[in-house]
């Protein structure tokens, strides 16, 4: 079971994003995935998600493309949490999240008590638990973000993909959500692949990282080997200070 | 609040409206200028026996009042398919051309002294060629949107006006009136409302069926996909049973405003967002409205008739204004 992407070419009209991406990514790793605003990671998630066709190349779970699963199918193995959506829920917190039980729906009409305690436990897990009867529209953008991850992981598929998961969430809960994410993929054997924008996160949270840079180039390897201070800077396109503690690397641009 | 009470407001909302559709249907029966008790009207249902009683309620009101309940649960039902498939809260049963194709089609034949089949023949023509050009435009290709299907809907709804302002201007004086009420809506002339009762059994299937997958459509269309929705087949299926549905309505009575546009956010406002209950809930407070609406246009300046699209917006306004007032 994983994740493989050979020879990926990615493009939006009028430009090439990258291309000649191959990486593989199998069940306890998490991956950082790093690059430039508009260098094509969101494009990239939704083409592993199955949503989007690659220009060339081909992207593979299990050895199948997630693309020609039926849906709900799919939906069971791969999920995705998006930057934003299209308009506000006006239900509960717990419906919100109970919506990702879908792809695990097995009656037409009702949701069953399993799909309940699923919610439940996943805004437990993201400490939401006591909003849990409170209108999702009355959410601030921490809560909200929040309550989108416990959709995923109501979801409960074996490959997560995340776009910017920690966006909107104070220090604690990036902390917090992060600790998650990696107990997933240890604990629960899954794989994850997450867009961050942090340069302080990654070297200490993730086993692996993907960098795209300007131009449709990428790195993609263990974090150890990836994350230095000559690729973040051609990443980023601007110098870097580096500090070490305790084995471990951050980078901090210069102000 | 919590989500089990939130379970129990639907159902408290159901007893309410279901009385409502019964207290309007027994009202639209009995009210009128031939005098029937209600004991009558029992009677009647019980033990029927021939006569004018009989007559005025099986053959006058009881048709109109089905014709009004089924007209007012499609624009309903309409309505709020299309504030899902447009994602916007101002769609309405009118905003896809439907209605303007229609009354386009019925200007015309009315100029040309159709009578009532032609006329009616000519609106569903051209409400049916307005689905079409809006489906074939709206859906084609790969890189489909729904704001170029809401702006095609608009772009011909625009087009369509025009000519019926035209129509309306070059048509002899003796035929502006009945394109007046057949503009503002009016039940006095509604047929057969059977093909309408068919359209709102389907597409109420295809509400509670799909409940769920509406629910994440109206959220998001590439997060419906990414959970498993086939979302182009839905969002075809949804414009079909909304565009038909106002054709079956537009058919039976005309362009009536308001109901369509504000019956849905009513439930809403209420706090019923689940698609599940919001689909049957909104079908029985459109089609209660508007029988009680039709009830007011036939019986408040009898023996004059009212267009009742005039009377749900006199209605409607303020009670959504009281809505509102209340809304967090």
């Amino acid at each position: 079971m994983s994740l493989a992407c050979k020879g990926v070419m990615l493009a939006v009209p009028g430009r090439v994003l990258c291309r000649g991406l191959s990486f593989t990514v199998t069940p306890g790793e998490v991956w950082a995935v790093l690059g430039a605003n508009g260098s094509g990671k969101t494009t990239l998630l939704h083409a592993i998600a199955g949503l989007k066709p690659c220009a060339a190349g081909e992207v593979s779970w299990n050895g199948v493309p997630p693309g020609t699963h039926p849906g709900r199918e799919r939906a069971r193995e791969v999920g995705l949490l998006m930057q934003q959506e299209d308009s506000t829920f006006w239900g509960s917190t717990l419906e919100y999240v109970r919506l990702g039980r879908f792809p695990h729906m097995r009656s037409w009409f009702a949701w069953q008590r399993d799909d309940d305690e699923r919610a439940a436990a996943a805004l437990d897990a993201v400490g939401l638990a006591p909003l849990a009867g409170r209108s999702y529209s009355t959410l601030s953008g921490g809560e909200r973000q929040r309550a989108r991850i416990a959709q995923l992981i109501a979801q409960a598929p074996r490959l997560i993909l995340l776009d910017e998961p920690l966006q909107h969430l104070d220090l604690r809960h990036q902390a917090l959500a992060l600790a998650l994410f990696r107990r997933l993929a240890r604990e629960e054997m899954r794989a994850v692949v997450m867009v961050l924008h942090d340069a302080l996160w990654p070297g200490r949270t993730c086993s692996h990282a993907l960098l795209v840079f300007e131009g449709g180039f990428t790195l993609a390897g263990a974090a150890r080997d990836v994350l230095t201070r000559e690729n973040l800077e051609r990443l980023y396109g601007c110098p870097l200070q580096e500090f070490a503690q305790n084995a471990a690397r951050y980078f901090v641009p210069h102000v | 609040m919590s989500p089990g009470n939130g379970l129990a407001r639907e159902w408290h909302i159901a007893v309410a409206l279901i009385a409502a559709t019964i207290a309007s249907l027994s009202t639209a029966l009995l009210a009128g200028t031939y005098p029937i008790s209600a004991r009558e009207l029992v009677d009647s249902v019980l033990f029927p026996v021939p006569g004018v009683v009989h007559d005025v309620i099986w053959q006058l009101r009881a048709p109109r009042a089905m014709a009004a309940f089924a007209c007012g649960g499609l624009l309903a039902l309409a309505g709020l398919l299309l504030q899902v498939l447009l994602r916007n809260p101002l769609a309405d049963p009118y905003v896809l051309g439907v209605s303007g194709g229609a009354a386009l089609g019925a200007l015309l034949a009315l100029t040309f002294g159709a009578g009532t089949a032609l006329m009616s023949t000519a609106s569903l023509g051209g409400a049916l060629a307005a689905i079409l050009i809006v489906f074939i435009v709206g859906f084609r290709g790969r890189d489909w949107n729904v704001y170029r299907l809401l702006l095609t809907g608009i772009v011909l709804s625009a087009g369509f006006a025009a000519l019926a302002s035209l129509t309306l201007a070059l048509a002899p004086q003796a035929q502006v009136k009945g394109m007046l009420f057949w503009l503002m809506g009016d039940l006095a002339y509604a047929g057969s409302s059977l093909p309408a009762w068919a359209i709102l059994a389907v597409g109420a299937a295809l509400v509670v069926t799909q409940a769920v997958r509406l629910d994440l459509l109206a959220l998001d269309e590439i997060k419906a996909q990414s959970l498993g929705v086939a979302v182009r087949p839905l969002q075809a299926a949804v414009f079909l049973v909304a565009a038909f549905a106002t054709v079956a309505a537009v058919q039976l009575a005309g362009a009536i405003g308001f109901v369509g546009l504000m019956v849905p956010h009513a439930v809403r406002l209420m706090g019923v967002t689940r698609h599940r209950a919001l689909a049957p809930l909104a079908i029985l407070l459109g089609g209660s409205f508007l029988t009680v609406a039709d009830v007011a246009a036939r019986t408040v300046w009898a023996p004059l008739q009212l267009p009742v699209g005039v009377l749900t917006a006199l209605f409607g306004v303020p009670a959504m204004l009281w809505l509102l007032g209340r809304m967090r």
